[in-house]
């Protein structure tokens, strides 16, 4: 995995992909990031003139759940072709060297390609105790800031590294925190998911290849054609939700048909990302048509945005006890104020009466 | 902290706070009041018993008054009732009557309460823009008047916004706007004319006692 001066044009012949396979992969890439068919020549040429790019995958505090799901397409896809086509000189997980050879690879592709190599970043980045997280002795944190400094471009893969993600979640003991907090002179596009859709991730980067440069981006950074409608709108159960037909439980009537699963906790309506649509392993489904509420898991903060399993309609910190507390408050308060009326009802009645003294104003209107 | 957990979160749960504080003070604060004594005998017996009628009475629309008063007075009955409808049988309110005191009830079609919940909030602002060009409510409408009025329309407004996804917010913004209107409208509830919720019936009962005494039927 060092960097070449072939082209992904000639690498593609060398693997035997016909022209045909090639720009059926453009099609599909320009479909998928809902670029017109006119655009799909261009993505052609310029894929096939590009370079391998380098990429320096870093991993900091994650579960390697990001890496599984790009790699869960390694059939020959779109995405393991695309996968293929790059220059990954540094992923913990998939690279051959390990030791101070991984490292040295690292430093190889950085001085090489300084100032046009692209930084993929799962996980967040503790800023506690170095000792949290660690690569070969140096903290994340410094490591992010080093690698960072020679990059084009940061993608960060998944939401850990997008918005702090799990190890974010309260009480936060690493002080985690995303990757946007720490780099702000860097394009930085947000991919985020627990983890993010492979065609997703890959079409990203097929778009970085094509154009240079990054997509267009949400106010959370997210590409905008994946992220620009949420799950609810694309959902295959919506019409369920627009009868008012909910299932109850997981395993009633109205689960077994298929109802909108909104009184489970589903978090669809303030999801963004393209699940509905594009759905996992190779288009057969996604959580929802799974049986399962959407968790908004590439949303900041999810793990803390109240139970999984409570409905969007419901309040996060008010329960019957809060109720009961102001209730005793309230009697406490009334009563006293109760009392001081009557007090002073007293006193008015006890007091003699006064004789009328009409005002200056009263005198002079008669 | 997003607007929608703001929202779900300190903002309703504070809201609630006040609003059970401020209608149990103004209540308790009522009644433990000092009553003025009658200060002559009762004539006849059956004051509680006219109290009564009068508490109940007061719902049917005087004949007499048919004419002048026949619209308002009816536009007020289908307001009052859809809006009982709507806030306590609409799915996923009752979702979230449920969360808060952990049993729910039977809730009434989506394709019964949205459109009374539509001419409940269509009444709203006739009956608001009646008080406003009506020469004589415009006269007798205070701030308390208005207020009250715009405050129990926002969460009908943004309600249907949200479950219709009507509008160039997004869902999540339409959400938090809605509950934050019916945090609004918490807090205002107790201190506002929409205290009537709770006086109503024992002022009728009052004015009932009164009348009766002076030996008017009403």
């Amino acid at each position: 995995m060092t960097k070449t001066d072939l082209t992904l044009g000639d690498r593609l012949q060398a693997r035997g992909v016909s022209r045909r396979a090639f720009l059926k992969y453009c099609a599909t890439t320009a479909s998928l990031l809902a670029l017109p068919p006119t655009m799909v020549p261009h993505i052609a040429n310029a894929l096939e003139s590009q370079r391998r790019p380098s990429v320096i995958w870093l991993s900091f505090q994650e579960c390697t759940g990001c890496s599984e799901s790009i790699l869960r397409s390694n059939t020959p896809s779109i995405e393991s072709m695309i996968f293929e086509t790059i220059s990954l000189d540094y992923h913990h997980t998939i690279m051959a060297a390990s030791g101070h050879q991984a490292e040295e690879a690292r430093k190889i592709a950085m001085e090489e390609n300084w100032g046009n190599y692209l930084v993929i970043v799962d996980g967040s980045v503790p800023t506690g105790n170095m000792g949290y997280s660690t690569t070969a002795g140096e903290s994340n944190i410094d490591t992010l800031k080093h690698v960072a400094e020679g990059a084009a471009a940061i993608v960060c893969m998944g939401t850990c590294s997008a918005f702090g993600g799990i190890p974010y979640a309260n009480p936060n003991p690493t002080d985690a925190v995303a990757v946007s907090d720490v780099i702000k002179d860097k394009p930085i596009v947000n991919v985020p998911g627990c983890p993010p859709i492979p065609a997703v991730m890959t079409s990203v980067l097929a778009h970085y290849l094509a154009f240079g440069e990054l997509p267009e981006l949400d106010h959370l950074n997210r590409p905008k054609v994946f992220y620009g409608q949420n799950i609810h709108d694309r959902c295959y159960r919506r019409p369920f939700y627009e009868r008012g037909q909910f299932a109850e439980s997981f395993d009633d009537e109205g689960a077994k048909k298929g109802w909108c699963l909104y009184k489970l906790g589903c978090k669809g309506p303030t999801t963004y990302n393209a699940c509905a649509v594009l759905k996992w392993n190779e288009g057969t489904s996604f959580p929802i048509e799974a049986g399962h509420g959407c968790l908004g898991c590439s949303e900041p903060n999810f793990w803390d945005a109240g139970s999984f399993y409570n409905p969007l309609s419901t309040a996060t910190h008010l329960d019957a006890g809060t109720v009961a507390l102001a209730g005793a408050v309230g009697v406490g308060v009334g009563a006293a104020a109760g009392a001081a009326a009557r007090s002073q009802q007293k006193k008015i009645k006890a007091a003699p009466a006064k004789a009328f003294t009409p005002t200056k104003a009263e005198e002079e209107s008669q | 902290m997003t607007l929608l957990e703001f929202a779900r979160g300190p903002a309703l749960q504070w809201a609630a706070v006040i609003f059970v504080i401020g209608m149990l003070w103004r209540t308790l604060g009522l009644l433990l009041m000092l009553r003025s004594r009658p200060l002559s005998k009762d004539r006849k017996k059956g004051l509680a018993g006219a109290g009564v009628k009068t508490m109940f009475s007061r719902f049917l629309l005087p004949k007499v008054f048919a004419k002048r008063v026949g619209f308002q007075y009816l536009l007020g009955w289908i307001w009052h009732v859809g809006f009982v409808l709507t806030v306590f049988f609409f799915q996923v309110h009752v979702m979230f009557f449920k969360g808060l005191v952990g049993f729910g009830w039977p809730a009434l079609p989506n394709s019964v309460v949205l459109p009374v919940a539509a001419v409940s909030l269509g009444i709203l602002v006739i009956l608001l823009v009646r008080r406003m060009t009506n020469p004589m409510l415009r006269y007798i409408s205070n701030f308390n008047d208005y207020s009250s009025v715009i405050v129990t329309i926002l969460p009908f407004a943004t309600g249907f916004a949200t479950f219709t996804h009507i509008g160039v917010l997004p869902y999540e913004t339409l959400l938090a706007l809605h509950f934050l209107s019916v945090a609004l409208l918490l807090v205002w509830f107790p201190f506002s004319k929409l205290f009537h919720v709770i006086t109503v019936l024992p002022s009728r009962y009052i004015l009932g006692v009164k009348f009766w005494r002076r030996g008017v039927e009403a």
